[in-house]
């Protein structure tokens, strides 16, 4: 089809390719160094050490990915609904009926938490176990319309579509390794004997605490690196998903409104809410912790969504694309 | 979606397959000579408006398109409880071929608009002397058809949904996962 009124953003698409390369050349160096290291000293407990982060890392990042679904429902308490399950769950279900056959996706299960915050979320590894979870808070809310809660959703089935869940997990591997390893480290050295006493065997006891230093300062450095891509990496998911959930119902403008109310309310909840919400927190529609107060620019680069300025012009971008004349 | 649009994040708005449609005339005759279902005459497309005033352009053009077009023809437009559009078109029951290109004028100018994402369905409907309601239903991302029979109330007779699957399976290509046969409950012309 020669005309469409869909372009792709390249920018956006230039600057996630450019993140996630940056992420796995830091990945590459990560290993190099530390292979460099180990292979210079010679050392068992070292190579030890890293094997069983790595694995460690591995079990952890399936194990999330595999019940990311169950994970995910079992913390928000959400309960998954049926057409019939009253009539809110049947409103919900027509909506993502149909936007799912104008996207022509498979349709995800649909979850309902019981919590007062306007919030809802995609998780699950592919489109069998994807599951959109949608708060009460959210459904009830006389402020929100319908084209609004169809706006949130359409962002939430993007997700779904973009495999956020896989990507994101995948993305995460490198700093839950580089977070272990440095855990691992320090305590091997803590307590003195796992490491050093296997390696003592060659009486090499004296390279031990330079070795575990380096590689301590190795692992911090990269989990700082891949934990700040990881954040950019999780905020041009967010915009891209916004991007396609605009387009997939032509309302750029429902979704910039219900945006808008969705994170006026957020600042309101109380802060034991948050708390308990915070491990879901990259995978909601806005955030429901802000990290910081005043100092915008330094939260920005930690923060899992972009700023709702960001993601309104964006949106507003979108409206002028879709009005074009043909 | 491909790997790499997935991996990026990006998007391909799924195109209407308009193709299709043009088997129903076809389908229609099978239904009435194996079940007396016999077309009502009504037809609709559904479909999501865009914001802004090129989408409202096309839009008004299709609804003049129409209502000149064939003199018995009559046009109506109805936005339903989701915030989609529907335009339904009520023809002489004799003439089902006349509304099948009606219905396909519609799909084309949204398409040729370069709207063709936001076309949700394509609705028929048929009944019999007993008073049952059935209505095929075309998906346009899917290029697939699907009966949808309410009853009373928000039921569905799925004993009839798959009586006509087995009937016009020839006919038509039907959408073979079941869980994509979703409700248009109090759809227009239905």
């Amino acid at each position: 089809m020669a005309k469409t009124r869909y372009a792709p953003d390249r920018g956006l698409t230039a600057r996630m390719t450019l993140t996630m390369f940056l992420l796995g050349i830091v990945f590459v160096a990560f290993i190099t160094v530390l292979v460099l290291v180990l292979s210079a000293t010679g050392r068992v407990s070292g190579g030890a050490i890293i094997f069983f982060a790595v694995l460690l890392g591995l079990v952890l990042g399936v194990g999330s990915l595999f019940y990311s679904d169950k994970i995910a429902l079992s913390t928000s308490g959400a309960q998954l609904v049926t057409p019939q399950d009253g009539p809110q769950a049947a409103r919900l279900h027509g909506i993502v009926d149909r936007l799912c056959a104008l996207a022509n996706m498979p349709k995800p299960r649909v979850a309902i938490a019981p919590s007062p915050m306007l919030n809802a979320f995609a998780t699950g590894r592919n489109s069998k176990t994807a599951v959109l979870v949608v708060t009460t808070g959210l459904l009830n809310n006389p402020d929100l319309n319908d084209q609004e809660l169809e706006a949130v959703l359409a962002h939430e089935l993007s997700h779904v579509a973009h495999k956020d869940v896989v990507v994101m997990t995948i993305a995460s591997f490198l700093g839950i390794i580089a977070g272990l390893l440095v855990r691992f480290a320090f305590y091997s050295e803590l307590f003195g004997g796992g490491g050093r006493g296997r390696g003592g065997g060659n009486n090499n006891n004296g390279g031990a605490l330079p070795v575990i230093f380096i590689v301590l300062l190795v692992g911090i450095v990269t989990y700082a690196i891949s934990f700040l891509l990881i954040r950019l990496l999780s905020r041009y998911r967010e915009l891209a998903a916004d991007r396609s959930g605009a387009l997939l119902t032509g309302q750029p403008s429902a979704l910039a409104s219900a945006l808008q109310k969705v994170s006026g309310s957020m600042s309101r909840i109380p802060q034991k809410d948050l708390r308990s919400a915070e491990p879901l927190n990259a995978f909601y529609f806005v955030p429901a912790f802000k990290a910081g107060g005043k100092e915008v620019a330094l939260s920005n680069i930690f923060s899992t969504h972009p700023t709702l300025e960001r993601r309104l012009r964006q949106l507003s971008e979108i409206s002028d694309q879709l009005n074009k004349q043909a | 979606m491909g790997f790499l649009d997935t991996l990026l994040g990006r998007t391909k708005p799924a195109q209407p397959n308009l193709d299709q449609l043009f088997e129903l005339p076809t389908a229609a005759i099978t239904l009435e000579a194996g079940m007396n279902m016999v077309p009502t005459g009504t037809g609709s497309v559904c479909f999501r408006a865009a914001e802004g005033k090129a989408f409202s352009d096309i839009e008004s053009d299709v609804r003049e398109l129409l209502s000149m077009g064939s003199g018995t023809a009559s046009v109506e437009v109805t936005k339903d409880s989701y915030g989609f559009t529907w335009l339904t078109c009520q023809h002489s029951k004799d003439d089902f071929e006349a509304l099948v290109t009606d219905l396909h004028a519609v799909n084309s100018s949204l398409a040729d608009g370069g709207f063709g994402p936001q076309l949700l369905c394509t609705l028929v409907s048929f009944k019999d002397d007993s008073g049952r309601k059935l209505g095929i239903i075309y998906l346009y991302k899917r290029g697939t058809f699907y009966p949808f029979a309410p009853t009373s109330g928000e039921q569905r007779d799925n004993a009839l949904e798959l009586q006509v699957r087995g009937q016009v399976g020839a006919d038509l290509k039907i959408e073979p996962d079941l869980s994509r046969w979703f409700a248009v409950w109090g759809a227009p012309g239905l």
